[in-house]
């Protein structure tokens, strides 16, 4: 079956007298790699809240793995394998990391993969050792450092085994070495087959990680192609530097 | 300790606990007992929608009522069996908590707050116009002069049917706690939008907590109308059932099965004493004041102190 | 004119008038909970601490109670001033607003009602105006001057605070905050002194609109209360944070409750109140004048 895991059509929503989407189309292949960006206040964080369900977009379709998931909550759209995380970490303070992940993993993971609700904790445990927080799986969430809540928000994500992950500036105000330590992650994932959009104001790690990247500016798609051309594109200087 | 052992544990303690009770003569114990044990099945049925869930609702009195009236109705229509009048009063409230859960568990917890407030007020309009049951002047209950299961005295038998569905209700909430739906109680009370975006669906989950929630707190109102002979409105829909269900797992500890009874026997015991030295106006005063006092001062309550403490402690002992 | 209609009329009179005064009450609850999101409970409490008060100077001094309030307000503010502290240190900062913040204002309401009750008791209060008795009438109609000068200052008071929003400086910040506390604060402006001064505002208000209620009728520590419905109605129906808003869904709640009062018994009206508000909730959450 050749079709793009994540179809996004004419996609419109509005807040009162505010059109933050207009007529957006974007696409995602399984396992591809694909870069959002645009200035601040463009409309990419309303677009990713109208893919994972959070807002209801008010014109067009957003269909994946082929079925239109326009109606579906966010919780149906999490079980159907779509993971997202948020700008700023939203972690269950009162939980510790380890449990953060059995959420995912009992709530999303489970209905899809079917595993046995004991093995949730191995499983955590696997993917903390994945993002390098395995020593810190018994502290509070609520108590951990910046980079580590980062890194737990995008554990967090994985935890729930998605097929599509969409990482909200995870990189944002991060060092070099941190940002190499989340690019790192976000690529394994791409050898388990799961695709990633990566919202970004950091431009070299987009180009370096992305495949393809997309444009947004004020509401609409500007560009959309491979990442030297969209560079390279007059509109989409402009639309930076013209800020 | 399993789901299993806590069951059989705490059944056998209810049973001791009655057993127990049939050498103390003093008939003034069962009636304090009875009111403490109704305080602790409150505050574990708030504390579930209340500590785990973390939705306020300020209308206990709603929920207990719908169990005391429809005892009343019960006892004036068909005279059943008290077992039969316990299940259909925890029923009734479980659908109350269900209808309401429904139509405003969509907003913010906020507004089912406010919501559950309008409940009490529109629920004791109800009752207060409705004859059947006795409206504003009340109803009486006569308690049968036979005692069941040969218990010393009527008051006994009320006792030890709290101490059952006290011991009911810690099993309930305990298993909750510590099942998948519980952590994912415990999600929606930490970041309700996250916990959506993490596959929690929020909206069943927070329906089976107002279900549960309301129909516990509606079991500990069935055997009320026994207890007094006598129901009127404003007894049913007393204040303090809001507020105290409110500060006592505020007081013991919101996160635990165990601070919710712990708060309840605690504030329970000394408002029986305050009862007598003092006015039961002053009784409620000190309740919004340790209320007050504990949400600003110690908001996880006893319990909280208790493992803050004992975490200190560790971090020390691994330090140090 | 035919004794129905008369009754109609009197009904629809009575609850506008009321409707005003309900404005009154609620204007508060519109800034405190509309547009800073705090949610005040304890409003009704502060209404009836200020009818109480009013209640006092009347009693000794034999002062109308409502220019006793007005004069009083800035002790209302005060106290408004010191709460939003208290909240803000102990809850906003943390970021427990919600449940911790619900129990705390709970915790006020209740220790306010009951230590009213220590103080003076539960037997009704009421004050001795130079109008109460008096009432006007226009052919079958009745307008009773206990119900129209509250009204009067009543509808005064909340187009006054909507003019001082709209045209004022610090009005205007308190619309502000409202609406991108964020954005404020990256201009410069110093948010949580705007955001108490509103609190303070809506406690201020309620203060005055408790010398309204006693004029209008006996009061007793229970009838807090009975207001938090009420007030959470009318702000709900009208849609929150709009003072406009709050004055139309005040005078359909008071039309409302008017309208049962006179054809279904006085015994029905609590229900009113807090029946349309979960109506609203359940229904139409957005308010009458939705967005």
């Amino acid at each position: 079956m050749n079709q793009p895991l994540l179809q996004v059509s004419g996609v419109s929503k509005r807040f009162g007298g505010f059109t933050a989407l207009d007529h957006v189309d974007l696409h995602v292949w399984p396992g591809e790699r694909l870069g959002l960006i645009g200035p601040n206040g463009s409309g990419k964080s309303t677009l990713v809240n109208c893919i994972s369900g959070t807002l209801r977009n008010e014109e067009g379709q957003i269909r994946f793995e082929g079925r239109d998931i326009g109606n579906e909550r966010a919780h149906r759209r999490a079980r159907l394998g779509l993971a997202r995380t948020f700008q700023i970490p939203r972690p269950f303070s009162s939980m510790t990391v380890l449990d953060n992940l059995r959420i995912p993993l009992l709530y999303a993971a489970r209905r899809r993969l079917g595993f046995a609700a004991s093995h949730a904790g191995d499983e955590a445990l696997q993917i903390l050792e994945q993002v390098g927080l395995r020593d810190k799986a018994e502290v509070l969430s609520g108590r951990l450092t910046q980079i580590d809540m980062r890194k737990l928000e995008l554990a967090r994500a994985m935890a729930a085994k998605p097929r599509l992950l969409i990482s909200d500036e995870a990189l944002a105000g991060l060092s070099t070495s941190e940002v190499n330590d989340i690019l790192g992650l976000l690529s394994e994932l791409k050898a388990h087959g799961v695709a990633v959009i990566m919202i970004e104001h950091h431009m070299r790690a987009v180009m370096k990680f992305c495949e393809r990247i997309a444009v947004l500016v004020a509401g609409r798609k500007i560009a959309d192609g491979e990442p030297q051309a969209v560079a390279t594109d007059i509109e989409v200087v402009t639309a930076y530097l013209g800020q | 300790m399993s789901n299993r052992t806590f069951a059989a544990a705490a059944f056998a303690f209810g049973l001791a606990l009655v057993y127990g009770s049939g050498f103390i003569g003093n008939e003034y114990f069962f009636s304090a007992a009875y009111t403490v044990l109704q305080f602790v099945i409150l505050a574990t049925a708030w504390n579930i929608l209340g500590g785990y869930t973390g939705y306020v609702n300020f209308g206990s009195a709603a929920f207990f009522a719908t169990g005391a009236y429809s005892s009343v109705f019960l006892y004036k229509a068909l005279q059943p069996p008290l077992l039969v009048m316990i299940a259909t009063g925890t029923l009734a409230a479980g659908l109350l908590g269900l209808v309401v859960g429904y139509l405003t568990l969509r907003m913010r917890g906020v507004f089912f707050a406010i919501a559950t407030l309008a409940l009490s007020v529109v629920l004791y309009t109800f009752v207060v116009n409705w004859d059947y049951v006795g409206g504003a002047r009340g109803a009486y209950i006569l308690q049968p002069h036979e005692v069941p299961f040969g218990l010393s005295s009527y008051i006994h038998f009320l006792y030890s049917a709290m101490v059952l569905m006290t011991v009911a209700a810690l099993i309930i909430a305990r298993a909750i706690e510590r099942s998948t739906i519980g952590r994912g109680l415990a999600a929606i009370r930490d970041d309700e939008l996250a916990a959506e975006c993490s596959g929690v669906p929020t909206l069943r989950l927070k329906i089976f907590s107002a279900t549960v929630s309301g129909a516990l707190m509606g079991m500990a109102g069935t055997t009320f109308p026994y207890y007094l002979s006598y129901v009127e409105p404003s007894a049913a829909f007393n204040l303090s059932y809001a507020v105290n269900s409110i500060a006592m797992p505020l007081i013991g500890g919101m996160l635990s099965w165990l601070g919710p009874v712990l708060g309840a026997v605690l504030l329970g015991t000394a408002l029986q004493v305050v009862q007598i030295t003092v006015s039961s106006a002053w009784n409620l005063l000190i309740v919004g004041v340790l209320l007050v006092v504990f949400v600003t001062l110690a908001p996880n309550g006893i319990m909280g102190w208790v493992s803050a403490w004992r975490h200190r402690a560790a971090r020390l002992e691994r330090t140090g | 004119m035919e004794p129905e209609t008369a009754l109609l009329f009197n009904a629809i009179i009575a609850g506008l008038l009321l409707g005003g005064f309900y404005a009154a009450v609620s204007v508060g609850v519109s800034i405190s909970f509309g547009m800073l999101d705090v949610v005040n409970i304890a409003h009704p409490a502060f209404v009836i601490l200020g009818s109480y008060i009013a209640y006092i100077v009347n009693d000794r001094m034999g002062f109308d109670p409502i220019v006793v309030s007005i004069v009083l307000s800035p002790l209302f503010f005060l106290l408004g001033s010191l709460l939003y502290r208290v909240y803000y240190i102990c809850f906003e900062k943390r970021g427990q607003e919600s449940l911790r913040g619900l129990a705390f204002f709970f915790g006020i309401l209740f220790i306010t009602e009951v230590a009213l009750v220590l103080i003076f008791g539960v037997d009704y209060r009421f004050v001795q105006t130079a109008y109460s008795e008096t009432t006007l009438r226009l052919g079958a109609i009745d307008f009773p001057m206990r119900l129209v000068v509250p009204f009067l200052v009543s509808v005064t008071m909340v187009v006054g605070i909507q003019l001082f929003l709209t045209h004022t400086f610090f009005g205007r910040a308190v619309l502000a905050v409202a609406q991108d506390t964020l954005a404020l604060r990256l201009m410069g402006v110093n948010t949580f002194r705007v955001k108490e001064f509103a609190f303070a505002l809506s406690i201020a208000t309620a203060g005055v609109a408790g010398a309204f209620l006693i004029v209008i009728q006996p009061v007793q520590p229970a009838i807090g209360r009975e207001y938090i419905g009420l007030v959470f109605a009318v702000c709900v129906l009208g849609g929150m944070g709009s003072i406009w808003g709050t004055l139309l869904g005040a005078l359909v709640l008071g039309l409302a409750e008017s309208f049962t009062s006179t054809f279904f018994g006085p015994s029905w009206a609590p229900a009113v109140s807090f029946g349309l508000l979960l109506a609203t909730l359940a229904f139409k959450p957005s308010g009458l004048l939705g967005r």
